[in-house]
């Protein structure tokens, strides 16, 4: 236990140091904080005094060194644009993002078990083979443009006319078809519950939930489908194990070696790359966020981008990063403790 | 009337390129405590008898034809309800592969006390105290640890010995056992073997063994069937077999054991393979491999090319051969001339 | 290679004896798919020849025809069939452009992936050691981060260092670079996995037995063994090289307004679609999802049929 942790960990802080390096190497290559400080109006030999004070003319490693002390110590220098030590902006922006990608998991988590285990077990059912055709579709419609639909849909509305209006079936099913634009499209809304520091929720409240709606099924609409399809191929997989014959021939009932004997082994797989594309939901973000204006860590960084907020995105790119290797390491933990076969010595045995 | 029937099983394959017939016309019966061998090369189709017993067999496979009757009920037209209240209570299985058939993510406390619940009405410290008992039966060391293990924790000889234990949790009328010591070391084979034997004696079990090992046959069955290419070609006593086998396919196999060699010398080999079920020669099966089919002339029988064989009995025994059969009206033919 | 004796059949009639041929002359879905696929891949490449205006050709915009609805609204114009854009440029022309510029991201893209992942995989997998160790773990920082992050951030990057205008200008390689160098793992992993599969195999030995050297070993002998799944997933990536393209375009890190790609004119649309301006957004994202959903079907049936051992996730 204590030497997977202490592998873990090391792991860990090789990822983070090959990111720190990287964000350095981009600060270094095109912040130039005597710029921001300074005017144009500023003579050359000012200049050049104020780097020697700062340390711009450090050799890489020594400055990098310094970069990296400040790193750990939580300060990543001030944003251009707000004015503001960086890690505060993204403390400030991350409760959105979070929230966000906590509610699009909860949607996938709680869809593609049941859709993907039953479309395993009855793979020639008509709603199986609905399912994996919606999935494949699911997968080929960019994020993005699955937030514009439901936009389209829920927020302005349709209004078809495809139907002769004059009968009354024909108006009937324009109706059905239409509908009313009433879902907000635009940011958190205004019905936020403090709960602690700076962490304003969305869960609290109705018009809160309401915001948070549409934003979340679009995030969970690029992972749902890959979820269901992976499920679906590890169950069926399984499906054809021995372990699962000899179950049957021991007389147990389906349910039982449906969902424990073969649930049980197909989630295995499942929460090792489930795990990491969780983590990669905050890739994903970014879209999603710029198509709400949802006021997250996403929409925060690509603002950054456009304004040139170097600080500001190398302190994004090292949060992230901070943030993809936590959610690896409890993945691989608690892969650990569902696989009996992991001793969480380091290596399978 | 015996405790299983099968007769006429027929057993298929749907694939893409069409049906393939992996069993065809296998009867047999077997009595209480009955010890039965299935002997054959891997493709043979042992396997698949083994499982279709219990309908076990997988998709896209299924029972065309026949019936099995177990204690007067007929198992092939079974509800899968009424199936599952004989499958591990009074028929049960022991796979080949133990590092397969148990699953990994299970203790082995937790998959012998759900087979005990799920055939009786009892509490988990009952169904525990009775797995205990028989771990001890199979002579497992430190019983009482064993239930909380996982199977990557233990041997393929002690995960065998689960396996067998299991087999016997609920005290079946029968235990099917397909190859359950080839996937083992040589050194433990023996150890298992002997084991299974003991208990389906003890217990009054009866015992379908199917193996390729004609030795292994020898010491633990009563009867055994010769399959060859999904069809029974000879079956009757073990020892009568044995010792005097009549189908030439059964005389390679007996023949191609290493102590039918003369030591220093090349051990007897039937040549040619097994022919895939999907393009079986016609006539009798064998009849590409077999050494008697050309008569004193020096002609070909025509009956091994065209027709298949059926059973003719000689002795205790039957034996499916146009060349037993030939032989054997031969000698008739001649006695009644004189 | 290509040389066919008498006895050999031929290439030609090996593919018609082939199980691929076979199974898609069944499926009415895969030749539905490459019929949809070739269509837009002709429409797209011969867009000068089928788009009735000029839309990199400023004097052609008319911005008084602009928003027009497509035509069968009310309101709309016969001259422009899908209507116009904001800026008033024929959209049924814009999106023949459109595709034409995404199709040539999503192909160059894939095409130096492959040339890079199948590089290194090879190296990986052949050599084995310190240098498949480094590559590998740097192939799974990079996945665990998602592509589309490496994407963006590269992008960013590159956009800052070179200058918004430089980079609008040179777009179509940016972005070929960005989302090659972004999506290499995906080959180097799977060819890896099947280059260590062959390794083992006799036939590998037997050739270094013969002194063959190990390059040659690698081109001439592992690598066609590798094809099958490298076609594969090829398919894959090229569905998600259009998306990642489209992704980053939306983002403003793509292909500039000018010289829209789909994911161009979908964000371009995106601010018009409050004002009830749908088509020119929806228009456009329809021929994405179209092209993208026959190219991934494409894929899941050619998986089906060549079955190869993918490298799992």
């Amino acid at each position: 236990m204590i030497a997977f942790l202490i592998k873990r960990l090391m792991h860990a802080v090789l990822v983070m140091f090959v990111i720190s390096v990287l964000a350095f190497a981009i600060q270094d290559n095109l912040g130039d904080p005597i710029q921001q400080m300074v005017g144009q109006s500023v003579p050359e030999s000012e200049r050049e005094a104020l780097r020697e004070r700062l340390g711009l003319n450090d050799s890489f490693l020594v400055q990098y060194g310094r970069f990296a002390k400040n790193a750990v110590q939580g300060d990543f220098g001030y944003s251009y644009f707000y004015r503001e030590p960086a890690l505060g902006v993204i403390a400030r922006h991350l409760p959105a993002t979070l929230e966000l990608v906590f509610a699009a998991t909860l949607i996938i988590v709680l869809l593609s078990v049941p859709i993907g285990v039953y479309s395993a077990i009855k793979p020639r059912a008509v709603l199986s083979r609905f399912f994996m055709g919606a999935s494949i579709i699911g997968i080929s419609i960019p994020v993005f443009l699955t937030a514009i639909v439901l936009i389209q849909i829920f927020s302005i509305g349709i209004t078809v006319t495809l139907f002769p209006e004059s009968t009354g079936w024909g108006a009937w099913l324009n109706g059905l078809l239409s509908t009313q634009g009433s879902m907000p499209s635009f940011g958190r809304g205004y019905d936020l519950v403090h709960v602690v520091g700076h962490w304003d929720t969305n869960m609290a409240s109705w018009d809160g939930l309401k915001h948070l709606v549409l934003p979340a099924i679009s995030l969970a609409s690029i992972m749902l489908p890959l979820f269901i399809r992976l499920i679906r191929a590890e169950m069926m997989e399984v499906l054809q194990s021995e372990y699962v014959k000899y179950a049957r021939a021991k007389g147990i009932s389906m349910r039982r070696v449906y969902f424990v004997h073969a649930l049980k082994n197909t989630m295995l797989p499942v929460i090792t790359v489930g795990g990491v594309q969780i983590g990669t939901m905050v890739a994903y973000t970014i879209l999603t966020e710029t198509v709400f204006q949802w006021p997250g860590m996403g929409l925060m960084f690509l603002d950054a981008i456009n304004r040139a907020d170097i600080p500001l995105i190398v302190a994004y790119l090292m949060i992230v990063g901070v943030i993809f290797v936590v959610t690896n390491t409890i993945v691989d933990l608690v892969y650990g403790f569902v696989n009996p076969t992991v001793k969480l010595t380091g290596k399978p045995a | 009337m015996a405790l299983l029937e099968v007769s006429q099983l027929d057993v298929r394959f749907a694939l893409r390129q069409g049906e393939v017939k992996a069993i065809r016309d296998v009867s047999f019966t077997l009595e209480r405590g009955e010890r039965l061998g299935i002997v054959g090369e891997s493709g043979a189709g042992k396997s698949v008898a083994a499982f279709s017993l219990l309908n076990l067999i997988s998709k896209p496979g299924f029972i065309a034809g026949g019936s099995i009757r177990f204690e007067g009920q007929t198992l092939n037209t079974m509800s899968e309800r009424g199936l599952r209240k004989i499958r591990g209570n009074r028929i049960s299985m022991i796979f080949q592969d133990p590092m397969m058939t148990l699953n990994p993510v299970l203790s082995i406390g937790e998959q012998m006390v759900e087979c005990l619940k799920a055939h009786r009405r009892i509490s988990s410290r009952e169904a525990r105290a009775i797995a205990l008992d028989k771990l001890r039966q199979v002579q497992i060391p430190s019983p009482e640890k064993r239930l909380d293990q996982y199977p990557h924790e233990l041997s393929g000889g002690m995960r065998q010995r689960i396996i067998i234990a299991i087999a016997l949790l609920l005290d079946p009328d029968i235990i099917i056992a397909d190859e359950p010591t080839t996937a083992l070391d040589v050194t433990i084979q023996a150890e298992i073997m002997a084991l299974l034997l003991d208990l389906c004696e003890q217990h009054n079990v009866g015992l379908i063994l199917i193996t390729h090992d004609l030795g292994v046959v020898s010491q633990v069955t009563q009867r055994m069937l010769v399959m060859y290419a999904g069809r029974v070609i000879e079956q009757g006593p073990t020892r009568e077999i044995i010792n005097d086998p009549q189908h030439p396919y059964t005389q390679g196999l007996i023949n191609a054991l290493p102590q039918m060699a003369t030591p220093g010398e090349k051990l007897n080999q039937i040549r040619g393979s097994m022919p895939s079920l999907s393009n079986l020669p016609s006539g009798c099966a064998f009849h590409p491999r077999c050494d008697f089919i050309k008569r004193a002339d020096g002609q070909t029988r025509p009956a091994c090319v065209e027709q298949v064989p059926g059973f003719v009995q000689t002795g205790n025994c039957q034996v499916a051969c146009h060349m037993v059969a030939e032989l054997l009206e031969d000698r008739r033919l001649k006695e009644e001339g004189q | 290679m290509t040389m066919t004796t008498n006895k050999a059949p031929s290439r030609l009639d090996r593919f018609r004896d082939s199980f691929v041929w076979y199974s898609f002359k069944r499926d009415r879905t895969a030749q539905l798919c490459l019929a949809v696929f070739l269509c837009l891949v002709v429409a797209a490449f011969s867009a000068p020849l089928l788009a009735p205006t000029d839309p990199y050709d400023l004097r052609q915009i008319d911005i008084m025809a602009s928003e027009l609805p497509p035509f069968w609204i009310d309101g709309a114009d016969e001259q422009y069939t899908l209507g116009t854009d904001a800026q008033g440029r024929d959209l049924w022309s814009i999106i023949l452009y459109g595709t034409r510029v995404s199709l040539l991201i999503g192909f160059g893209a894939v095409i130096l992936q492959a040339l890079l992942g199948v590089t290194f995989g090879l190296l990986a997998g052949y050599l084995g050691g310190r240098v498949d160790a480094f590559l590998m773990r740097l192939a799974d920082i990079q996945l665990s981060f998602s592509t589309l992050m490496v994407a963006i951030v590269v992008g960013a990057v590159v956009k800052a260092t070179l200058g918004g205008a430089f980079y609008s200008q040179y777009a179509v390689l940016m972005l070929v670079l960005i989302i090659g160098l972004a999506e290499w793992p995906q080959y180097a992993r799977t060819v890896r996995a099947s280059v260590l599969a062959e390794r083992g195999k006799e036939y590998v030995d037997a050739a270094r037995v013969m002194g063959l050297r190990s390059k040659r070993i690698m081109f001439r002998h592992v690598l066609p063994n590798t094809l099958s799944p490298i076609f594969v997933i090829s398919t894959v990536q090229i569905a998600n090289a259009i998306i990642s393209e489209a992704a980053l375009s939306f983002l403003g890190l793509g292909m500039p307004e000018t010289h829209p790609s789909l994911g161009s004119l979908i964000k371009a649309g995106f601010d018009y679609i409050q004002s009830g301006s749908w088509w020119i957004t929806l228009i456009p994202g329809a021929v994405l999802v179209v092209l993208v959903l026959s190219i991934n079907l494409l894929g899941d049936w050619l998986r089906d049929v060549m079955n190869p051992r993918l490298y799992k996730g």
